[in-house]
C-alpha cells in the first residue's frame, strides 16, 4: 500500500491528564473511503482519543506519533488540524451564549478560507451554502439564528454538529459517542447526514459504547479500546459480537493476560 | 485620597472674578483631600481662551450627524451642531449651562469631588424638556479633549424632565491626541418628574493618558424611568459614583455597565440605588473584561428605606479576567430596612470558558479571535439592554474593533446610524 493512501496514522500515542496516563499507546490506521468504529467500555479512553487527535490542551501528549496526510498533526493547533481537514463532532457540543450559529459558522469558514489564502465568502455567498448544507441534516432555520448550542435539545445538538461537519468538509471526522442521548428518529436524521457526506476521499472514525449507530453508519473496522490501548481489532461483526456478549470477556481476557505477566 | 486641594482653592482665589462668588463651594472643599489623580498641576482654562480647533475637520463622524440632535463639549465649553439649530422641538433646550449658571439645581449627595466641581464650574449643557414632550430624535453630546497643553475640564450635564417627558441621550467621551494628559471633572445632575423616562447611554473611548471622576446624581419622581449604561472601552484612570434616589411611588431605574480595560488603566464605578418610594423597582448589570494590568472596581449598593415597601431591587456583577496581571474588585452590598421587599445581589468573577475556547478552535476559529468573540458575547446582556434603536448595533461594532485592536482616541463610529430617526419612547 503507498504512503500516501494512508490518511491517519497513529503509532504509540500515549497522552495523560494531569499526570494520569489514559492512552498508553494507540495504533490505528485509516484510510480514504473507510468507516472505522471504535468501541470499548466506560472509561476505556474513547473521548480521550478524539480530543487529543483534535488537540485539547487539557490532554498532554507523553509518546508516539501521528501523522495526519502526511502531516505531523500533533505539532499544530487545534485550528490548524481543523484547517487540515479534521473534525471532531463532540459528544457534549458546548453551548456558547451571546455567539450565534451564522458568527460562529462564519469565523471558522472564513478562517479556512484564510488559512488556505481564499477571500472570505461574501455574505450571499455565505448563505447560499448555510442553506444547502443545513438540508443534510433537516436543521430547523430557526436554529441558525440562536447562540451557538443554547437551548438546543441533546438532538439538534447532535444535527448541528453534523451541520458543522457538512459546512467544513472534513477529511477525516470523528464522532464521539454521537449517538448517546438521540432517539431512534434523530439517529436516523444524523447517521442518515453521515452516510450523505461520506466519499472515497474522506474517512470516519465512529466512537461508540453501543452497536446501534452502526446499524445505521456500517463500519469497515471494529476496534475495541481497554486501558487505554486497542486490544481488539476486527470487521462488522465484532460489533456483533459485542452487543451480544458485553465488554466482560474481552476485559477478562486481557485483564488474565496482565495478570499472567 | 491624598491630593491637596489646594492649588485648585488658590487658583479660584486669585481667579475669583471670572468665578464669581462660590463661597460655599469654597467652604465646602476647606481641608478636603483629593483623589492622587488630581494631584499634578493641569491647566484649566479660566480666561476662557479660545483652543483653536476646527471641529467639522477632527472630530468627523462617519454617520451622517442628522441622525441625532448632536452638541459638542470641547474641552469645557459648549458647542451647538449646525444641524440643532431649529430642529429641536418648541420648548426644548439643549444648550450651553453657561446662560443660567445661577440657576443650577440643587445638588444632591455632595462630595469633595461635586464641591470642586461647583467652586470652578464655568461651561457645561442644559438639556430640558416640557411636561408631555417626547422627543423622537436622541440627543448626542461628544465630550472631547483637544488642546495644545496638559488640560483640566470642568463639566457638567444637567437633564431636567417635565411630566411624562421622555428622551434619550448618547455621551461620549473622546480625546483627540495620545500626548496631552487631560483631567475630565464631571458632574451630571438628572430630574425627571412624574411618569417621564429618560435613557443615557454613555460611551468612554479616550486615550490612556486620560484621566475622569464623573459623579452622577439622578431624581426621579413618581412612575418615572431611567435606564443608564456606562460604556468604557478606553481610558486611563476613570472612575464613575452613581447614585439614583427612587423618590417616587412605582419610579424605576437600570443602571448597567460594560467595562472592557486593558493596558494600565483603572476603571471604578460605585453605584447607589435609593428605594425611596414603594413599588419602586431598580436593575443593576456591571460587566467587566479586565485585560493586561488593568485593575477595576466595582461597589454597588441598594438602600431600601423603611417605607419603600413593595420594591423589587436587583444588582448583578459578572466579570472576566482575560490576564493575569488583571485584578477587579467587587463589593456589592444591600440594605434592606423594609420586609416587603424582592431583593437579590450577586457577584462573580472568572476565566473565559476552555471548553468553549476548544470547541470554536476545533471548528477553524483561530485562538486569538475566538478569546475575542467569547469576550463580546460575554457583553452580549449589556449591550442588548440598550433601548436606544441601532445603537446595539454600534455598540457590538465598536467592542469588536476594541477587541481587534482597532481603537483609535477618536472613535469614528460612535454615532448612532439614521435608524434612530424611528419614534422609539413607546415603549414607556
Amino acid at each position: 500500500m503507498n504512503q500516501d493512501d494512508i490518511l491517519l496514522e497513529v503509532r504509540g500515542l500515549r497522552a495523560s491528564v494531569e499526570s494520569k496516563e489514559i492512552l498508553k499507546g494507540i495504533d490505528l490506521t485509516v484510510r480514504p473511503g473507510e468507516v472505522h468504529a471504535i468501541m470499548g467500555p466506560n472509561g476505556s479512553g474513547k473521548s480521550t482519543l478524539s480530543e487529543v487527535l483534535a488537540g485539547d490542551p487539557a490532554f498532554t501528549v507523553t509518546g508516539g506519533s501521528v501523522r495526519f496526510h502526511g502531516i505531523d498533526l500533533l505539532s499544530l493547533s487545534p485550528e490548524d488540524r481543523s484547517h487540515e481537514g479534521l473534525f471532531l463532532s463532540f459528544q457534549y457540543p458546548v453551548e456558547i451564549p451571546g455567539v450565534s450559529m451564522v458568527n460562529f459558522m462564519r469565523a471558522a469558514v472564513n478562517a479556512k478560507r484564510k488559512y488556505f489564502n481564499e477571500p472570505p465568502l461574501t455574505a450571499a455567498e455565505f448563505l447560499k451554502m448555510m442553506r444547502a448544507k443545513r438540508e443534510v441534516v433537516e436543521l430547523d432555520n430557526k436554529l441558525a439564528s440562536r447562540s451557538v448550542n443554547e437551548g438546543f435539545s441533546g438532538g439538534e445538538k447532535k444535527r448541528n454538529e453534523i451541520f458543522q461537519m457538512a459546512v467544513l468538509e472534513p477529511r477525516l471526522s470523528i464522532l464521539d459517542e454521537t449517538d448517546s442521548g438521540l432517539d431512534i428518529d434523530a439517529l436516523r436524521v444524523v447517521a442518515g447526514g453521515v452516510n450523505k457526506l461520506k466519499t472515497d476521499r474522506n474517512a470516519t472514525i465512529v466512537i461508540t459504547h453501543y452497536q446501534r449507530l452502526l446499524d445505521y453508519i456500517r463500519p469497515d473496522f471494529v476496534h475495541v479500546l481497554y486501558k487505554g490501548r486497542i486490544v481488539r481489532t476486527g470487521g462488522p461483526e465484532l460489533a456483533l459480537e459485542l452487543e451480544e456478549r458485553g465488554y466482560d470477556w474481552i476485559k477478562q481476557e486481557i485483564d488474565a493476560g496482565e495478570s499472567a505477566i | 485620597m491624598s491630593a491637596s486641594v489646594k492649588q485648585y482653592t488658590d487658583l479660584y482665589e486669585a481667579n475669583r472674578d471670572k468665578f464669581g462668588d462660590r463661597d460655599e463651594a469654597l467652604k465646602a472643599l476647606s481641608g478636603a483631600m483629593l483623589p492622587d489623580l488630581f494631584a499634578p498641576d493641569y491647566g484649566l482654562n479660566v480666561g476662557r481662551v479660545r483652543i483653536p480647533v476646527d471641529v467639522a475637520e477632527s472630530f468627523r463622524c462617519d454617520v451622517p450627524t442628522v441622525s441625532t440632535l448632536m452638541g459638542l463639549v470641547l474641552n469645557d465649553t459648549f458647542v451647538p451642531s449646525t444641524t440643532l439649530a431649529g430642529r429641536l422641538p418648541e420648548g426644548v433646550v439643549f444648550g450651553p449651562l453657561s446662560e443660567c449658571m445661577d440657576r443650577l439645581p440643587e445638588m444632591i449627595d455632595p462630595t469633595e469631588l461635586t464641591a470642586l466641581n461647583d467652586l470652578l464650574l464655568q461651561d457645561g449643557v442644559i438639556v430640558y424638556v416640557p411636561d408631555g414632550v417626547r422627543l423622537h430624535k436622541p440627543l448626542q453630546l461628544v465630550n472631547i479633549f483637544s488642546a495644545p497643553v496638559d488640560l483640566m475640564a470642568v463639566r457638567r450635564l444637567v437633564v431636567i424632565l417635565g411630566e411624562n417627558a421622555c428622551a434619550r441621550m448618547l455621551v461620549c467621551d473622546h480625546t483627540q491626541d495620545d500626548l496631552r494628559k487631560y483631567l475630565s471633572l464631571e458632574v451630571v445632575q438628572i430630574s425627571l418628574a412624574r411618569g417621564s423616562h429618560f435613557d443615557l447611554v454613555n460611551v468612554e473611548e479616550a486615550s490612556p493618558l486620560t484621566g475622569r471622576r464623573l459623579e452622577m446624581r439622578a431624581r426621579l419622581a413618581a412612575d418615572s424611568s431611567l435606564a443608564v449604561t456606562m460604556a468604557h472601552l478606553g481610558g486611563g484612570d476613570s472612575a464613575a459614583d452613581i447614585r439614583v434616589h427612587l423618590d417616587g411611588h412605582g419610579s424605576e431605574a437600570r443602571v448597567n455597565g460594560m467595562i472592557i480595560a486593558g493596558g494600565e488603566s483603572r476603571v471604578a464605578n460605585a453605584t447607589t440605588v435609593w428605594h425611596h418610594g414603594e413599588r419602586t423597582r431598580s436593575e443593576q448589570l456591571f460587566k467587566y473584561v479586565a485585560d493586561g494590568a488593568a485593575i477595576c472596581d466595582f461597589r454597588g449598593r441598594i438602600v431600601v428605606d423603611e417605607a419603600a415597601r413593595f420594591t423589587e431591587a436587583y444588582q448583578n456583577n459578572r466579570n472576566l479576567l482575560a490576564s493575569d496581571r488583571a485584578a477587579i474588585h467587587t463589593e456589592p452590598t444591600l440594605e434592606i430596612y423594609c420586609d416587603d421587599v424582592k431583593c437579590s445581589h450577586g457577584a462573580a468573577t472568572g476565566q473565559l470558558d476552555t471548553e468553549a475556547l476548544f470547541y470554536m478552535r476545533s471548528r477553524g476559529i483561530p485562538e486569538e479571535q475566538a478569546r475575542h468573540m467569547l469576550m463580546e458575547a460575554f457583553m452580549a446582556d449589556v449591550i442588548d439592554g440598550v433601548s436606544v434603536d441601532g445603537l446595539p448595533d454600534r455598540l457590538r461594532l465598536l467592542v469588536e474593533r476594541r477587541f481587534n485592536g482597532v481603537d483609535s482616541a477618536v472613535c469614528a463610529n460612535c454615532v448612532p446610524n439614521n435608524d434612530l430617526s424611528t419614534p422609539n419612547c413607546d415603549h414607556v
